[in-house]
């Protein structure tokens, strides 16, 4: 008997890697499956996954939709409703290699859309919105049908397999992005499934984690007032949405997510007090205002969207993270070995604080190649 | 003994290094392979690259020196030996270590001698150069940490939440900057006696990473303990 994420609940380790080049440079995929194969101890062969930013430039004005099938049926039935809601540019299986150590792959289609300008107007929303709602509804009513991936100029690329092996099935080699994340799944809440792997995304947001959040039906009951809706029964899930509502819909700065998701204890404010009040009256202002979304009990996790990456720890700093630099490019994961593994002479090799964020954005150079 | 242990997997790589004959094995390109030399005896083990997590853990005798950086949970419960690392530690350095030494040039993550234990004769040590992240000897209840903050002279080495539950042992921080600290630990400025008890831990780390020892101890150090006039019976109930 086989059960999918969300039907059944088995009460994590995992590793994290990822990189930006802060000029823009274009990187090989190559290299993100190399840094993530130093850490194969830490997964445990039920899901691997990578998240590329700036890999469709030819496509970058549209979105980019990643969607697994179950079969032939759930595609043709998505596919008439992707073509009722959105100009499709261009549509195509996403290319593989087939190897021994990924089986029962899904089919798996990749879309370059635009929301049809008709439906768009009569929706009243905005772009983004409309097409978060669309893979909401693809989501949660198309039965076999998932929709992985849908932001513009990034793509998520996840299976059911060690990450090494997931990067070989992609063919990650054979594309170029300035940012990539990638995940080494170890489940132990749920059972390994496709869509269950890391990354998780929304638009360009895309979240990989290693950790188990306590606070996760909690945060769930809050982020779904607005819509959202929690359908696997995993904690990384319902991060990536705490971020799309808080930094897009609520226009909180990234800074300022970071102090509602790992907002820092009472003790500390009432430190930050005597040095600092306004800031203490803002950190007390977002725990209290928000404090449904404070993310409790161990995680490392690294942020991908358009222009930058973002690492955060917990608090307590109950998963390990290190950064490093070399150049232009900042490296971030789990284990030092993961970033030596890729850049052998790498600078600055420092782990930050619990619930200190870590952002690292494109500079000018690298906004007008890539943005 | 040389071992090029680049691809090779944690578990190969430690088969070959019980497997050596002589006492000296020497590690290149060690790159992230897990539990180097744990529950090992009677070798000098020396290591180029960056050993993976739980390096040394479970020691009983060995003598491991790292030429840069370690990862997580050095020196976890280890028994007996000195393990030397000339960077920095990841979080959780010598966990619930009830004997031998660990030495750091550099600084130590988060948790660093959390849970340290001693018993008769086996008091473990632990010298951190740098600084240390939060929670650095909670529920310490045994045995030395000594924190010199090498380069952090102008603030306080350790993080927040230093000592929270130690019921045993000592620490001594070389600084002008007295941490935070719970009700039960007691902060006394260390005196000509403390300076003399922690002389030749000092001159070790001092040997080992080419400082002047003296110059080192010649500086201000707070000793932590346990506060015993404090105790911790009615920190959960009133019983």
């Amino acid at each position: 008997m086989s059960f999918k994420e969300g039907e059944v609940r088995i009460p994590a380790g995992c590793a994290i890697s990822g990189f930006i080049n802060r000029s823009g440079k274009r990187v090989s995929g190559a290299d993100i499956v190399k840094s993530i194969s130093y850490m194969h101890d830490r997964s445990n062969g039920l899901g691997g996954g990578f998240a590329g930013y700036g890999i469709y430039p030819e496509y970058k004005e549209h979105y980019a939709f990643h969607v697994f099938y179950d079969n032939t049926e759930a595609r043709v039935k998505t596919e008439e409703f992707l073509d009722r809601h959105f100009d499709i540019i261009n549509l195509s299986r996403i290319p593989i290699r087939h190897i021994p150590e990924i089986k029962d792959e899904p089919l798996i289609w990749r879309y370059f859309l635009d929301p049809r300008p008709t439906k768009l107007t009569s929706s009243q929303l905005d772009e983004k919105e409309f097409t978060v709602k669309c893979v909401i509804r693809i989501n949660t009513e198309f039965d076999g049908a998932y929709v992985f991936s849908c932001g513009k100029n990034m793509g998520v690329f996840k299976a059911v397999g060690y990450p090494e092996d997931v990067g070989r099935f992609y063919r990650l080699d054979e594309y170029e992005g300035y940012a990539w994340t990638a995940h080494g799944r170890y489940p132990t809440n749920t059972p390994g499934w496709w869509g269950g792997a890391h990354p998780f995304a929304l638009l360009d947001y895309s979240i990989v984690h290693n950790g188990e959040i306590s606070s996760y039906d909690a945060n769930r009951r809050f982020i779904e007032m607005f819509g959202y809706k929690c359908t696997l029964l995993t904690d990384t899930e319902v991060i990536t949405y705490i971020f799309d509502w808080l930094n897009r819909k609520q226009s909180l700065s990234l800074e300022d997510v970071a102090s509602v998701i790992a907002a820092p204890f009472w003790s500390k404010i009432d430190s930050i007090e005597k040095t600092d009040p306004k800031r203490a009256a803002k950190l007390r202002y977002l725990r209290q205002a928000m404090s449904g979304l404070l993310i409790t009990g161990p995680f490392s996790i690294i942020l991908g969207y358009t222009g930058g990456l973002m690492a955060l720890n917990d608090r307590l700093k109950l998963r390990s993270m290190v950064v490093a630099e070399k150049g232009d490019t900042t490296y971030i994961a789990s284990e030092e070995c993961a970033i030596r593994a890729i850049c052998p002479d790498c600078e600055n090799v420092w782990s930050p604080k619990g619930g200190e964020p870590v952002i690292i954005t494109l500079n000018e150079e690298g906004k007008r190649r890539c943005l | 003994m040389k071992i090029n242990a680049e691809n090779m997997s944690f578990r190969e790589l430690n088969e070959k290094i019980r497997a050596s004959r002589g006492r000296r094995v020497e590690i290149e390109n060690m790159l992230g392979q897990r539990y180097t030399g744990s529950g090992c005896t009677g070798k000098d083990i020396h290591i180029s690259g960056i050993p993976g997590n739980a390096l040394g853990a479970y020691l009983t005798g060995c003598d491991i020196t790292v030429y840069g950086n370690a990862q997580d949970a050095v020196g976890d419960a280890m028994n007996d030996g000195t393990i030397t690392i000339h960077g920095n530690v990841g979080d959780a350095a010598g966990y619930g270590m009830r004997d031998g030494k660990i030495l750091v040039k550099g600084s130590a993550g988060y948790r660093a001698g959390i849970h340290m234990k001693e018993y008769m004769e086996k008091k473990p040590l632990m010298v951190i150069g740098g600084k240390t992240g939060d929670f650095l000897a909670e529920y310490q209840a045994g045995g030395r940490i000594i924190v010199l903050g090498i380069g952090y002279e102008k603030q306080c080495p350790v993080g927040d939440f230093c000592c929270t539950g130690m019921h045993g042992g000592v620490m001594y921080i070389r600084t002008e900057h007295a941490p935070e600290l719970p009700a039960q630990v007691l902060c006394e400025d260390a005196d000509k006696a403390d300076i003399k008890a922690i002389k030749a831990d000092v001159e070790l780390f001092a040997k080992k990473f080419g400082y002047d020892a003296e110059e080192l101890l010649n500086a201000h150090f707070y000793k932590l303990t346990p506060n015993t006039s404090n105790p911790y019976r009615r920190l959960y109930v009133n019983n």
